[in-house]
């Protein structure tokens, strides 16, 4: 495997680990939020040259130089290839921005140590494509959201339960598809494992309250970072998409396409914004899911697209509505707030992450929603159509949650409530980032088109593989040897 | 300098003055240090001037070489060679467009100039010309669009800036709710439009309009599309027309835009942003040539919507609405014009229409100072005749009509019914059985939310009304 010029990968993990360590010698609230940006930032720039560094190479996938895990125990923890590759500095970005972003009345209760526990897990996620790693690395991913939960002693029981379910679903799943016979295909009942896994830890309907329970009780920035990476999408990626039949990739898409409507039809209803934004998040992870299980070029380079695109936007939406939660509390959309005369920056900051998120033209969101409605179109003609009415709908629920937010009466606060510097420079980096994305579009189509490919290919490589071992034993048991077409092909 | 190259020359210069114009105004508005006020007039007035000055060149230039149609490629915006798959940014100058976008430029200096003394010392001035910048950039780049993503991406820019200038006194909750009427109905009607493209995509392999309507300039193409292909894209492009123009059902959101500033309405609601939809349908005119249902359709749906418009303007107890419902009776006059086959009449029809209607609403605000000087000058009372049929109408009917114009066609009230109302109440009972699902498992109340207020649905069907 071809070599990066630097231990990138594992320096991008262990800073933030590391982060966290160092923090637990740190007892001031605003000591740590700036040790914070430091970590988070020595993070996003190691990931960065990690993504750098790996297209400069011009190969499919590439290791850690001088790498830890190599040198103790002949393993290759962590890999970079094409899917890989830009979701390693979004996340860390996510992470960076929500950190500058959070105000000093949020950085008490905001728990630092945990942000940067959870940044490290999420990029090691990303890094690492050996089955049993990811199973393990999401299950430690779910312990900061529990510690925090712990820690603010709110309720645990929805969270845990959906979190410990799908980790045990994903693990039964895993062991059976990986002892299932060499050359047979993989066990029904394991591959129906994996998908009911994906679907929980995507938050798919009906196993999707444990992202409303967790926007309810955990502090925003934390739910936040934890759902918009999205994390069960990449274990469908890696550990269902290469062996999954194409009855299990339709049942999955169908399923995604309906929650997608559905918490886009959730969002309109709702009278508290941590829920809205909760169900818009929800909607959208939907869609990307719907064009990974595709498998097709266009949907799933559309999907892949839409996977940056969303994690971006999203996360600004959210990084917004905390702004403001900072600032007033707990918001509810059953009446106005009006605080577009105080807020101005923050209300066209709302307005512009909430279009890109829908695919708004001129935004980053564009083009992988249009890619990902012809994907949808291609395959399934007329529900692919279901997509266009999830976009509508997420359309309206955004103008609403603004006109309620930002306009309808004249507020007059005690305080100032201007935007401060750094969520400034946190919310300009990414609207850059989100026009940039949406002017300029082409080298970012090209990457996920080839990631695309990439997985397509290893699907093929998989399926084929089994099926030319159940042919040749066909063959041998029947004596026929003219059995040897590639039913991959 | 040769024609082409002259045409190279300012042929850009049409789409790049209002982006550039937008870039401006949107990146000082972002940084949080916005231009002052006679900053803000002359950057429009320049863009404006700038477009139009180069427009009418090209319209020169095309007059001078007798040419009628000119496209200008800016390249490929994304491009997957493997997938056949590509979007192209690309404008076309023929005998639809030119027109078009001259009356743009024409009518946005205008109604600019108007505003920028209208609008002095408002506390939204800058918002004002932001969203204006990018309603100009959205109508250019709509009318010069060559292929069908450019259209639907200047649609959308339309459709936004409408929506959000509806509501530009927005410390007032009516407008607001209005514009986020306006913002729902134009969604509808951009998902039909983008079924309808990729649909387009599908048949034809591309969204250019040479590819789908022919290589002929307008209005002499020829759709490369089966009958029942034509009807059933036709059909989805008339939804979102109808969105647009505020045809027949979705014409309650015109009385409701003009909440809005009186500049804004008059090129928004009067003049332009109106047309559109029938814009949309004379371009794709030869599409609808390939079926005879469609255009019939098309016909029917313009005269519903004039009849309505008609009506309905009769009844009206302001000034701003009156003029609202009579510019539906004209632009659905347009459509059914459109729908019989005409190309050039209902062309002329939207430049007349939308220079009077401008005129109008701008004079809107001033309409009792106007009436006092026509009475001085008159020396008597202006007279309020009846139409001659209305006498002879029976009185039931009369009452009848009176009802249903009032009541706007109870149109909007069709809408929520069937559509708004039922849509909120099955989502809230998701909402109230996914509370009891979760409040189960966690053994407890699960809703800290529940503490913000009395917990209860949402009124959406209310706020969408």
């Amino acid at each position: 495997m071809t070599e990066l010029h630097g231990p990138w990968l594992e320096m991008a993990i262990a800073a933030p680990i590391v982060g966290a360590l160092w923090l637990l010698r740190i007892h001031n609230s605003e000591s740590a939020r700036l040790h914070s940006v430091a970590f988070t930032g020595l993070a996003l720039a190691c990931s960065i040259a990690a993504w750098l560094d790996f297209s400069g190479l011009q190969c499919s996938e590439a290791h850690d130089r001088w790498s830890v895990g190599w040198h103790a125990a002949r393993v290759e923890p962590f890999v970079i290839d094409e899917l890989s590759a830009p979701l390693l500095p979004m996340a860390a970005l996510l992470y960076f921005v929500t950190c500058l972003a959070t105000l000093r009345t949020k950085a008490r209760r905001f728990s630092f140590g945990w942000m940067l526990l959870s940044e490290g897990i999420l990029l090691a996620t990303f890094s690492c494509r050996h089955p049993w790693g990811i199973i393990a690395l999401m299950a430690l991913g779910a312990a900061p959201p529990l510690g925090e939960l712990h820690a603010r002693r709110r309720p645990m029981r929805v969270f845990a339960i959906h979190m410990g379910a799908g980790v045990g679903l994903l693990a039964a799943g895993w062991l059976l598809v990986e002892n299932a016979a060499a050359g047979s295909p993989p066990p029904i009942v394991g591959i129906a494992l994996l998908m009911a896994a994906v679907l929980m830890r995507s938050g798919i309907a009906p196993t999707h309250c444990w992202m409303t329970d967790l926007f309810e009780h955990a502090s925003f920035g934390s739910a936040l970072l934890f759902v918009t990476p999205m994390v069960g999408v990449y274990a469908g990626v890696r550990l269902l998409l290469p062996i999954a039949p194409d009855w299990a990739l339709r049942g999955i898409a169908l399923v995604s396409l309906a929650t997608a409507v559905y918490a886009a039809g959730m969002a309109l209803v709702q009278r508290e914004a941590r829920r809205f934004f909760c169900y818009i998040v929800l909607s959208h992870s939907s869609l990307v899911l719907v064009g990974l299980e595709m498998a097709t070029p266009v949907g799933l380079a559309g999907a892949l697209c839409l996977w940056i695109s969303v994690g971006l936007a999203l996360t600004g939406f959210g990084l917004t509505l905390r702004s403001i939660e900072a600032r007033k509390g707990r918001l509810l959309l059953s009446q106005f707030h009006g605080l577009y005369e105080h807020t101005p920056m923050l209300a066209a900051f709302f307005l512009i992450t909430g279009l890109a998120s829908i695919g708004f033209p001129g935004t980053i969101g564009f083009v992988g929603a249009e890619l990902l409605i012809e994907g949808a179109v291609d395959v399934y003609p007329l529900v692919g159509m279901a997509v266009v009415i999830a976009a509508a709908l997420n359309g309206v629920a955004v103008l609403r949650a603004y006109t309620k937010l930002f306009t309808g009466r004249r507020y007059h606060p005690s305080v100032s409530l201007k935007c401060r510097g750094p969520e400034r420079t946190a919310v300009l980096t990414l609207t850059l980032l989100i026009f940039g994305g949406g002017i300029v579009p082409q080298p970012g189509l090209s990457s996920r088109y080839h990631a695309a490919e990439e997985v397509i290919r290893a699907r093929r490589i998989a399926l084929g593989d089994a099926a030319r071992i159940a042919a040749r034993r066909t063959s041998a048991r029947f004596g026929d040897g003219d059995l040897h077409g590639d039913p991959a092909n | 300098m040769t024609g082409d190259q002259v045409f190279n020359a300012v042929g850009p210069l049409v789409v790049a003055s209002p982006a550039v114009l937008l870039a401006l105004l949107g990146m000082a508005a972002l940084l949080g240090k916005p231009f002052s006020e006679r900053t803000t007039a002359r950057l429009v007035q320049a863009a404006i001037v700038v477009g139009l000055t180069c427009s009418l060149t090209v319209l020169a230039i095309m007059l001078a070489s007798d040419r009628r149609l000119l496209s200008l490629t800016l390249g490929n915006w994304i491009v997957l060679p493997q997938e056949h798959f590509r979007f192209t940014f690309k404008f076309t100058f023929d005998r639809l467009s030119v027109p078009f976008v001259i009356l743009s430029f024409v009518l946005c200096g205008t109604t600019s100039a108007f505003a920028s003394k209208y609008l002095h010392r408002e506390a939204g001035y800058h918002r004002f010309f932001v969203l204006f910048a990018l309603f100009l950039l959205g109508m250019v780049a709509s009318s010069l669009a060559g292929t069908i993503e450019t259209l639907f991406a200047g649609w959308e820019l339309v459709g936004l800036s409408s929506a959000l200038l509806v509501g530009f006194f927005h410390e007032r909750s009516t407008p607001v709710t209005n514009g986020l009427r306006v913002w729902t109905v134009y969604r509808c009607s951009d998902a039909a439009f983008l079924v309808a493209m990729v649909l387009l995509h599908h048949v034809t392999a591309g969204g250019d309009f040479i590819r789908l309507l022919g290589s002929r300039p307008w209005p002499e193409g020829e759709a490369l599309l089966t009958s029942g292909q034509a009807l059933s894209i036709g059909m989805l492009l008339l939804v979102a027309a109808a969105g647009k123009s505020a045809l027949v059902p979705f014409c309650g959101w015109l009385p409701r835009a003009m909440e809005g500033p009186t500049p804004s309405s008059a090129i928004f609601y009067g003049a332009l942003s109106v047309h559109l939809g029938a814009f949309l349908l004379l371009r794709v005119g030869p599409l609808l040539e390939q079926s005879f249902l469609l255009c019939a359709m098309v016909a029917a749906l313009g005269l519903a919507t004039a009849v309505f418009g008609a009506l309905a303007a009769r009844v009206q107890a302001d000034v701003k609405s009156a003029l609202a419902c009579a510019s539906l009776a004209q632009v659905g006059l347009i459509v059914a014009e459109i729908g019989c086959g005409l190309r050039y009449v209902p062309l002329i029809h939207i430049i007349g229409h939308a220079c009077l209607r401008t005129l109008q609403l701008l004079r809107a605000p001033t309409l009792l100072l106007d009436y006092h000087a026509l009475e001085n000058a008159i020396g008597n009372r202006l007279s309020n005749v009846s139409p001659a049929w209305e006498p002879a109408t029976p009185e039931r009917w009369r009452r009848r009509l009176y009802r249903f114009a009032l009541e706007r066609g109870y149109f909007d009230v069709i809408l929520d019914d069937c559509i708004a109302r039922p849509f909120a109440r099955i989502f809230q009972w998701c909402d109230a059985a996914e509370r009891r699902w979760t409040d189960f498992l966690a053994g407890g109340p699960s809703r800290e939310s529940d503490a913000l207020g009395v917990p209860g649905p949402v009124p959406v069907a209310e706020e969408l009304q």
